[in-house]
């Protein structure tokens, strides 16, 4: 290979003719302050070529060098003796005991998303695929994370479809179970829809591979997917605001997926790890083989060389700079063995895929580029990669929001009317209601080791031949972190942990979404700091480190930010898995305990938002030693066996959870005769959204032991109720109110809730 | 019993057959698409998934695989066939079945559990459930709305092929219990020699109580029996 040869001496970099003049505006699109600019002419030593300009230009975006939020994330706990993989690499990996690991990351497609609803969510699974099967680990399941604005217009409508399409057709077709996760419909997310998808992938500790270049003279290989025009500097366009127009003129700056190019190099990828054949993967995701090549050489402390001529691809006429920068999706960056080329070629044609030789490892440090053998970019790679300035603003709090939080409720804690009226209106929230509009087109079976699906607490995915199992789930109240910054990611933290110990899983470690607005703005970047801060303190109580994660800002549309949604995507473990817990009332005659208290807030409800249409009010405080001792006292519980179904209090409150625990999956519904006497207004008692809540039942021959669990673990217990027969419906009375509803009733507002919305509108089409 | 998984690119439940095969005893093989030759197995079952992302058609590509002239052969000659899904389709395409699956008529992907009622118990696949058993068995698929002409659907039924249909929980095929469109609420079916059955719901993933069901192990136990049956 010609262009290997002149690695030893620095060559010279040219202008390309036709490449544009690098001018101010220059800079400005492609997202760099002055400042920075001179920065990189101080990193090169000269002005940087077009291509140079565009390579930093996706390095130093906030997708890929985390400029405003490093310093931040610097600030979680990372570290435990369980975590195998921390922050770093393209996901997370932790032990899981048999000798067995499980990779795990949540990633954003926000800005795709919003522009072209089935491919940006396509994709966005796409990718979070590949973060994990890089790692040597085997995809097992997904969860995906969404928020939209409210659904009563067809657009939103269109989003929310388009985005459900897009994440089932490739999870199934690649054929890896949805497992669970969660959406929110708010006005707060209009324009800008949230897109998270979560993968948990399974391997022997053996297996781990990372994503590092060395080996001098090793190659590099350019294998899966041809490189086309789609999706050039998507990690840019990623770290911008979107405006009304950004619909029609971002189009080109969206990836298409291919599911089936996906399966194909998934399977390839962990035969070519099996194998021997290479020492290093890394998928070209965002700023594809720029970000790839250079991490891979920053992380393996070397350099790379590549000729951009060697690089398949789809179309004739591409520069260094587009190849350099296209996102086309399913391409995979592998470092081989030397003299090992062959073996790759032969599985990825067994798969019927391509590999291409395109370059090589050096050991000058530098991340270079030819074209045709003349050096077109020569760019210091840990400058590159490390070297992204990184900032630390201001953050003040919006008065507004302030103000919000201090706003007075009194006059919403008396009900417009009966109270079985609101609590049917709030069960048929989009936000409370079942979500198997949007399950039931996932595929949630397929690898015969889901042993709960969507719609439980958490999913749970046994561990084949052993008797473990793994469980995972997202959460992240918006409203309530929108509010008060640190107390709602906190209970973002706390309710994933409850959603955990609920099927009996052991919380262990977290990987987050941080979905922000512009952190330009201070009351912006005040959210940021507060929520990782909150972040930091519940992930400290709980031992439950952050192994990685994603951050996605900019999510503002003409100048209105989303809510602040620092999704957390939680893992956890079980040792038995047939000791797992499930939400559902289980037997007529079994005891209804409710374990914690209700801290007498409504502030940020779902039945505010419903009723009032407010979001409003202070958010449920979260005790942390006490949401620890409640994990603990499940966990106990659950280890033994005295309980029959656990279930987390959240949206809609004590009422919604006790509806949910009735009718199952609505099969086989039970009834409910419960009695809650607190000293609290009625619409608190049953709707409010206090934290630290779980609702278990048992048979009365237990209730004792469990009662005397929870004193054990100083948690507050009490049986307020009995399961009945179905027949006997849906009772709970409390301090001055009650509600009362047939099965049927709460099964017809709960089921029946989306598809009313979805499908209506397509059939009157 | 020695039974070929048959793995097309885009194959995703040729594992989950391959371990219900080994979990009734079975000697279960991987056979890739492009290998040729079937002499020595007792029997075919050919996966879920998206051979070839369902480019075209459901199927339509996959039964230009190699594997499939080795597959209608085995068929033909009388050998056990066992289609799911995926695999439903491609028989249809390879016409060892009758009809053809279209697309959802609600136009998604369908994923849950459904009832089956089996219709016959005196075939290959069936033979260790009881006559009009109600079965819970998951399905996941987008175009499983089984179709064919007139005279096809009444062949079909006087002749007795379908084996599965479509019920509520109470046994009644009804269109609410319906989740694809399929005429007749028809879930499987079988060719009129009786050793080719296609069925959209997946069997394979009903194999364990922790998984939600235990009704898929009496397909895999028949096929078993009926084959050591034979073999003496």
């Amino acid at each position: 290979m010609s262009h290997a040869e002149g690695a030893a001496t620095a060559p010279a970099v040219a202008p390309r003719t036709g490449d544009p003049e690098i001018t101010p505006e220059v800079v400005a699109d492609h997202g760099l302050s002055p400042e920075e600019y001179e920065r990189i002419q101080r990193v090169m030593g000269r002005d940087p070529t077009f291509t140079e300009l565009g390579v930093f230009s996706a390095m130093w975006s906030e997708h890929c060098g985390y400029k405003n939020s490093k310093r931040l994330l610097r600030l979680l706990p990372t570290r435990a003796p369980w975590v195998i993989q921390g922050p770093g690499e393209n996901a997370g990996v932790i032990d899981v005991g048999d000798g067995y690991a499980l990779a795990f990351k949540i990633e954003s497609h926000n800005h795709p998303s919003a522009v072209e609803p089935y491919q940006g969510a396509a994709t966005g699974v796409g990718g979070i695929l590949r973060d994990i099967f890089t790692m040597g680990a085997r995809p097992v399941a997904v969860l995906d994370s969404l928020r939209f604005g409210d659904l009563d217009t067809p657009r939103v409508r269109y989003l929310f479809g388009g985005v459900v399409r897009g994440v089932g057709d490739y999870g199934n077709c690649v054929g890896i179970p949805n497992v669970g996760g969660e959406v929110m419909f708010d006005r707060g997310y209009e324009g800008n829809p949230i897109v998270n998808a979560m993968c948990l992938g399974l391997m022997k500790h053996e297996d781990l591979i990372t994503a590092a270049a060395s080996g001098t003279g090793s190659p590099l290989m350019a294998v899966g997917a041809r490189t086309g025009r789609d999706g050039i500097h998507g990690a840019t366009f990623a770290s911008e605001e979107l405006s009304e127009d950004s619909d029609e003129s971002s189009r080109p700056q969206v990836q298409v997926g291919d599911p089936f190019t996906e399966k194909l190099l998934l399977e390839a990828s962990l035969e070519l790890i099996g194998s021997g054949a290479i020492s290093g993967i890394q998928d070209m995701g965002a700023a594809g083989i720029t970000s790839s090549a250079s991490e891979m050489a920053g992380r393996g402390g070397s350099g790379v060389e590549m000729e951009m001529n060697a690089v398949p691809v789809r179309e004739r006429g591409m520069t260094p700079y587009e190849i350099l920068l296209s996102e086309s999706q399913e391409r995979m960056l592998v470092v081989a063995e030397p003299g090992r080329e062959d073996d790759v070629r032969r599985i990825l044609e067994k798969w019927e895929l391509e590999a291409a030789v395109i370059g090589t490892v050096t050991d000058d440090g530098m991340f270079r580029v030819l074209e045709d053998g003349r050096v077109v970019a020569n760019i210091p790679a840990l400058p590159l990669t490390e070297g992204c300035p990184t900032y630390e603003r201001e953050g003040i709090e919006a008065e507004e929001i302030a103000a919000l939080r201090g706003a007075d409720l009194s006059e919403h804690l008396i009900p417009e009317g009966d109270l079985t009226k609101s609590f049917l209106l709030l069960l048929g929230s989009p936000n409370v209601a079942s979500k198997r509009w949007i399950y039931g087109q996932y595929d949630t079976t397929v690898r015969t080791s889901t042993a709960v699906r969507p719609g439980g607490d958490a999913g749970v995915i046994r561990i084949r031949g052993t008797k473990r199992a793994v469980a995972a789930t997202t959460d992240c109240n918006g409203r309530f972190v929108y509010l008060e910054p640190r107390t709602g990611a906190m209970a973002a933290v706390a309710e994933a942990a409850r959603n955990l110990v609920c099927v009996g899983a052991t919380p262990t470690a977290i990987t987050n979404n941080l979905n922000f607005g512009n952190p330009l703005k201070p009351h912006i970047y005040y959210q940021l700091r507060e929520a990782v801060l909150g972040m930091r303190d519940a992930c400290e109580a709980f031992e439950t480190p952050v192994t990685g994660g994603n951050v996605s800002l900019f999510n503002e549309t003409d100048g209105r930010a989303i809510y602040p949604t620092p999704v957390i995507g939680m893992v956890g473990v079980i040792d038995d898995v047939s000791k797992l817990t499930r939400h559902a009332f289980h037997a007529v005659g079994d005891d209804i305990v409710l374990l914690g208290e209700n801290s007498g807030e409504l502030g940020g409800s779902e039945y505010l938002y419903v009723t009032a249409d407010l979001v409003a009010g202070r958010p449920p405080v979260v005790d942390l030693e006490g949401e620890r001792m409640l994990q603990q006292a499940v966990l106990a519980m659950t280890r033994e066996e005295r309980l029959r179904s656990a279930h987390d209090c959240s949206e809609g409150g004590l009422a919604a959870s006790l509806a949910e625990c009735a009718l199952g999956d609505g099969e086989d519904p039970l009834g409910v005769d419960v009695e809650v006497d607190e000293d609290l207004r009625p619409v608190v008692s049953l709707f409010g959204e206090s934290q630290g809540r779980i609702v278990v039942s048992c048979t009365p021959g237990e209730t004792p032991e469990v009662l005397r669990l929870a004193e054990r673990y100083g948690v507050p217990a009490r049986r307020i109720g009995a399961v009945t027969p179905a027949d006997d419906g849906f009772s709970v009375r409390v301090r001055d109110g009650a509600l009362s509803a047939s099965l049927d009733e709460l099964a017809d507002a709960y089921f029946g809730a989306l598809p009313r919305i979805m499908d209506a509108p397509a059939l009157e089409r | 019993m020695k039974v070929a998984v048959v793995t097309f690119p885009g194959s995703n439940c040729d594992h989950d057959l391959y371990k219900a095969a080994q979990q009734v005893g079975a000697d279960a093989v991987f056979v890739w698409h492009r290998e040729r030759g079937l002499g020595g197995y007792d029997a075919v079952l050919l996966p879920g998934g998206f051979s070839y992302g369902d480019y075209l058609r459901p199927g339509a590509i996959a039964r230009l695989s190699p594997i499939m002239e080795d597959v209608v052969e085995f068929a033909n000659a009388g050998g056990p066939v066992l289609g799911i899904c995926n695999g439903f389709q491609m028989l249809c395409e390879a016409g060892l079945l009758p009809g053809a699956l279209v697309r959802n008529d609600s136009l998604r992907f369908e994923s849950r559990d459904v009832r089956l009622r089996v219709e016959r118990t005196d075939t290959l696949f069936t033979s260790e459930y009881e006559d009009g058993q109600i079965l819970r068995i998951p399905i996941a698929h987008g175009d499983g709305n089984f179709e064919a002409d007139k005279e096809t659907l009444e062949a079909l039924e006087d002749a007795g092929r379908v084996v599965f249909r479509y019920v509520d929980v109470d046994g009644e095929a009804t269109t609410e219990a319906n989740p694809n469109g399929s005429w007749h609420n028809i879930a499987g079916l079988v060719n009129e020699g009786g050793n080719v059955l296609g069925m959209m719901p997946h069997p394979e993933r009903a194999m364990e109580e922790i998984l939600g069901s235990t009704d898929g192990v009496g397909l895999f136990t028949s096929l078993a029996a009926s084959l050591a049956a034979t073999r003496v």
